[in-house]
């Protein structure tokens, strides 16, 4: 058990280890859709869901998995779990809304492999955290990929008319963008102790 | 200039089209930079009195690489050159005015290198820059040479004009000697030793911190001389510097253990930082409402990476972060269109009607 105050879990999910800007993880929507500010509100929201469940559903399976005494299978597990959120998520969104799942994509069946949401399961089990707090922290991982995504989003749209040289047009920009983000998270770090 | 000029070169109409708005007040770039620059001065100069010929050499380093760099990516970048413009010299300027005096001259020029190419003309030159150039470079800075730019000189050493303090001249890319005499920061102080500073000390800036953060007063007129010209919008450092009051004042009725409104007002670089920094017109939010959330948003995070975080100073990284905010902050703070109803109300005047 980790007695970690749930305040504490979220606000180290959300700011301070970003799991985007200081953990690097996640970066492929990240860099992928955040063109437009509408979308990439939308994409965390199918990234928080898929947070939300798979954490939920990794605490069961960490725990069935500790009593039957077969942990090497947890990882396999997780990823099956993650898959089939995923799978659900997207039939939900192929049905509501016919426009958001033309522009996620191939990002929107990509959240199976995004790193972030596997690190999210293990992470929790690796903290050896509580149910609430897996969902809390599962919570404080999704809103802190918004925050991210958030603030990308606005900057490239501020730059779509900027007379950015060639050598960094495209890609380039959007990495050294991702870049001084991750320098002004660096303001966190050590946060709260 | 207009579209009746394009046809072989011969002038059919003298006529300059553009969009609003149509009166302008007739200053142009380069005068409103050069009067941040004259802004500046008295802080800088106060500065070289204090930590002497260190801080000198450091502005000359940061200034002279900032302008060199912009010189050299306007030629490459076929651009009209825009080193006549000031912006350069502020950018090396404020830079300079935010490391140690006796950080590293190399370093210090690599940071001036940075802040132009990385801060400004990676995202298409003035006016384009998304975030402040110089807090950029010192972010990266920060990034690069954690050590150096925390090591900071007890202000007032005696010889100060006669010689350098011994790491400004550290050979590139070897570790610059040991420090012959360091000074904590009244922020390092009170956080790692739980001293207070008295505030008339912090006021006059003759505390040891960064070259040109010290002196709160004089950065202070020089934010007045700026405002009173209208060529900086007071609304910023206002928002800002009245959160950071207000914040730290509830926070230090609550438990006296957290520094005094004031100390927090006039310590480490939180006058430059919203005076200078956070009034960039390109990098801060257009709309009224806006800046206030802008300036709300700063002195948030400034007071919590102060109090909560694991660096003593957080003023940078608020400026930066809020920069980074400001596309959006800009995006929902959209005045209504003259003569247009705001589409939540539109949407019940139909319901009432049908």
């Amino acid at each position: 058990m980790n007695d970690v105050s749930l305040w504490a879990v979220f606000l180290n999910s959300t700011i301070i280890n970003n799991f985007v800007l200081s953990l690097f993880l996640g970066i492929c929507p990240f860099l992928g859709i955040s063109g437009k500010l509408d979308t990439s509100i939308r994409m965390s929201g199918a990234v928080i869901f898929v947070m939300l469940v798979s954490s939920s559903a990794a605490f069961g399976i960490h725990t069935l998995l500790v009593a039957l005494d077969a942990r090497y299978l947890e990882l396999i597990a997780f990823i099956a779990v993650i898959a089939s959120t995923v799978q659900l998520v997207e039939m939900i969104i192929k049905k509501t809304s016919p426009a958001l799942f033309r522009s996620l994509g191939i990002y929107l069946p990509l959240i199976t492999t995004n790193c972030a949401i596997l690190g999210v399961a293990l992470f929790q089990t690796l903290r050896a955290y509580s149910f609430l707090q897996s969902v809390v922290f599962a919570l404080g991982a999704g809103l802190g990929f918004t925050i991210a995504m958030a603030l990308m989003a606005g900057l490239r749209e501020e730059l779509e008319l900027a007379d950015v040289p060639n050598l960094v047009k495209g890609a380039g920009l959007t990495l050294m963008l991702a870049g001084v983000l991750s320098l002004g998270f660096m303001g966190f770090g050590g946060l709260g102790g | 200039m207009s579209m009746f000029e394009k046809q072989g070169g011969q002038k059919y109409l003298d006529m300059e089209l553009r969009t609003s708005p149509h009166y302008s007040r007739g200053v142009d770039v380069p005068q409103i930079m050069r009067n941040v620059v004259y802004a500046l001065l008295p802080a800088a100069a106060m500065s070289v009195y204090t930590f002497g010929l260190s801080a000198l050499a450091l502005f000359l380093v940061t200034t002279v690489s900032a302008v060199l760099t912009e010189f050299i990516l306007g030629r490459l970048s076929g651009h009209d050159n825009t080193v006549g413009d000031f912006s350069a010299v502020i950018t090396g300027l404020l830079l300079g005015m935010t490391l140690p005096p006796g950080f590293p001259l190399w370093m210090a020029a690599a940071g001036g290198a940075i802040s132009i190419a990385m801060g400004k003309f990676m995202f298409g030159g003035l006016g384009f820059n998304v975030f402040n150039p110089a807090l950029l470079g010192r972010a990266f800075l920060q990034a690069a040479f954690p050590v150096a730019i925390t090591t900071w000189d007890a202000p007032f050493a005696p010889g100060r004009f006669i010689e350098m303090i011994n790491t400004s001249l550290a050979l590139p890319f070897m570790t610059p000697p040991p420090h012959a005499a360091t000074g904590a920061t009244p922020l390092a102080a009170l956080k790692f030793d739980g001293q207070v500073t008295p505030s008339l000390e912090l006021l006059l800036g003759t505390v040891s911190g960064s070259a040109g953060e010290t002196s709160a007063l004089l950065l202070a007129l020089g934010g007045l001389y700026l405002a009173a010209r209208k060529m900086l919008d007071w609304r910023i450092p206002a928002a800002m510097l009245g959160t950071v009051v207000v914040l730290s004042g509830i926070l230090h009725t609550v438990n006296p253990q957290y520094p005094s409104p004031v100390f927090m007002l006039f310590s480490g670089g939180l006058m430059l930082g919203a005076v200078f920094m956070a009034t960039d017109m390109v990098t801060s939010p257009v709309t009224g409402r806006g800046v206030l959330m802008f300036g709300l948003l700063t002195g948030v995070l400034t007071v919590v990476i102060r109090i909560w975080g694991g660096l003593p100073e957080g003023v940078m990284y608020a400026i930066i972060l809020g920069n980074a905010a400001t596309p959006l902050i800009n995006s929902h703070t959209q005045p209504r269109k003259y003569g247009t109803v705001k589409p939540v109300k539109q949407k019940k005047q139909q319901q009432g009607g049908a």
